[in-house]
């Protein structure tokens, strides 16, 4: 639905809600997955973001998004230097994805630590974004709820586990989607909630023994 | 949001409540936010569409690729000759925000980023014009922001799904409603102010050079606030037009459907494949940095 804000706004760093408040909101969501600023990012731009990204700031847009620059945070037009600082270090490729991908299409491989969290995105129009693939597993978050994505190993029961430990911890489910790679291999789910989900809710569900790698992604501006 | 500009006036008439408060509380209603929160939020995006106003007019951004920048400035100073400076301040202002957008600075998307000179320049026109005061300019986006909400839901906020018709010409109906409502215009004047301006935008096609923001962006944001300017002029005079906002609306929205995609932001169509945008595109810096130690 359309809110006000959509009209009279965003407010943000130009030149392109598409190409440049869109590309941050992708960067923010990857460093959302991965817990914080990552150390080390590897981009891959398609279409028209490969195009015309440098010209709209697509490129330090998306990294600045990954230090944690807003999309009105003017910082992003330095954001090279601010993300030196902020010790990332990242770097772009291009690739051509197929007609079938988004034209404003980015794939962002990112290390923090131990972990490794690979995001696929597009920024589809007025600085929204759909996350399509997180580590390879079909998702579709726009950043726009409080969304647990984890990665079980697929056997009975455990919708239902996780569905109660939620509920325990009174979090309001808006969508839920699970998708697998085959039948008894691994699952992932994808739990869009009201509220943030809490550190002690999903500390309860990373100890079911069938749990691979369990993800809070806050919602975004 | 509303779904036609006749709803939306049609609410306002049942109910004898100003055409910003119905906009207002229909977004409290949708969106959980308290009124008064929402009227406060758009104060402080008042304050950043000045901001980009002022910083354009100073003449020094300058985008990264060259093509856009110190063009508010210079016709500020060089005008007006032939229009009152009323006007041209308003183009000036327009262009101002363009070049401080292509410049990576902050502006608000209004409906979009590419048509985000429009509602403020006039806005600002008008508040200097008639000295209006916060209030009646959080009034007056809310007017611009409940057309925008229709025109969003009938057609097309995005050039590269309409046109640049559905960016500026968006952008200068909102504007044409809101000056023909701070004018003491009637609902009916109002909704014709909305009819005389797009309809004067249509067709319009996206074909900004290099794929970039700034040329014609930066011009077309300046003759679409003339435009707006010029439908709240008519209507406020008492001049009609048969087809309803809500229609013209409507064909707005078909004319974008029946584009060809190279006049929809591909810069394959229209000025972008012109030889001289071709040559100016090649000089375009073209740097593909990686950061820090790799």
């Amino acid at each position: 639905m359309v809110s006000l804000f959509d009209i009279l706004g965003p407010t943000m760093v130009g030149p392109s809600s598409s190409h440049t408040a869109g590309a941050c909101r992708l960067g923010l969501m990857a460093r959302a997955i991965a817990g914080g600023t990552p150390e080390r990012a590897r981009i891959t731009l398609h279409g028209s973001f490969a195009a015309t990204g440098e010209g709209h700031g697509t490129h330090r847009a998306l990294v600045g998004g990954l230090i944690g620059l807003e999309p009105d945070d003017l910082r992003l037009r330095h954001a090279y230097d601010e993300a030196e600082a902020a010790g990332l270090h990242w770097e772009f490729e291009e690739a051509d994805l197929g007609d079938d991908a988004h034209p404003n299409t980015a794939i962002l491989e990112v290390e923090r630590g131990t972990e490794k969290v690979q995001l696929r995105g597009a920024s589809v129009g007025g600085g929204r974004i759909e996350v399509t693939e997180v580590d390879g597993f079909p998702v579709s978050l726009g950043g726009g709820y409080h969304t647990l994505v984890l990665l079980a190993h697929d056997e009975p029961g455990t919708i239902a586990a996780v569905a109660t430990i939620l509920a325990g911890h009174r979090v309001n489910l808006a969508t839920m989607r699970v998708d697998r790679t085959g039948r008894h291999q691994d699952a992932m789910m994808t739990i869009e909630a009201d509220e943030p989900v809490g550190e002690a809710a999903l500390g309860a569900i990373r100890s079911f023994p069938w749990l691979r790698w369990a993800r809070l992604i806050p919602k975004i501006a | 949001m509303h779904r036609s500009i006749e709803s939306l006036i049609r609410e306002a008439e049942e109910t004898g409540r100003p055409l910003p408060q119905v906009v207002l509380e229909t977004e409290a209603a949708e969106s959980g936010v308290a009124a008064a929160e929402i009227r406060a939020r758009i104060g402080r995006t008042l304050q950043v569409m000045r901001g980009a106003i002022d910083e354009g007019l100073k003449g020094e951004v300058r985008s990264a690729s060259g093509l856009t920048g110190g063009r508010a400035r210079k016709l500020w100073e060089n005008g007006p000759r032939l229009l009152g400076p009323r006007v041209t301040e308003t183009l000036a202002r327009a262009i101002a925000t363009l070049e401080v957008n292509a410049a990576m600075g902050l502006i608000v998307a209004a409906p979009t980023a590419g048509a985000a000179g429009v509602l403020p320049a006039v806005l600002v026109s008008m508040d200097e014009f008639q000295a209006l005061g916060e209030e009646r300019l959080v009034d007056a986006m809310l007017v611009a922001g409940g057309v925008g909400g229709v025109i969003a839901h009938r057609a097309s906020l995005a050039g590269a799904e309409g046109g640049c018709q559905a960016e500026t010409g968006t952008a200068a109906a909102m504007s044409s409603a809101a000056v023909a409502w701070l004018l003491g215009g009637t609902h009916e004047q109002v909704s014709t102010a909305v009819a005389l301006t797009l309809q004067g935008m249509l067709g319009l096609i996206c074909d900004p050079i290099g794929g970039l923001v700034e040329i014609p962006c930066i011009y077309r944001n300046a003759s679409a606030a003339m435009q707006a300017i010029a439908g709240a002029e008519m209507a406020m005079a008492g001049l009609d037009f048969p087809v309803s906002a809500d229609e013209v609306i409507d064909v707005m929205g078909e004319v974008g459907r029946r584009m060809p995609s190279a006049y929809r932001e591909t810069a394959l169509g229209g000025l972008a494949a012109t030889p001289s945008a071709r040559r100016l595109v090649q000089i375009r810096p073209a740097a593909k940095p990686s950061g820090a130690r790799r």
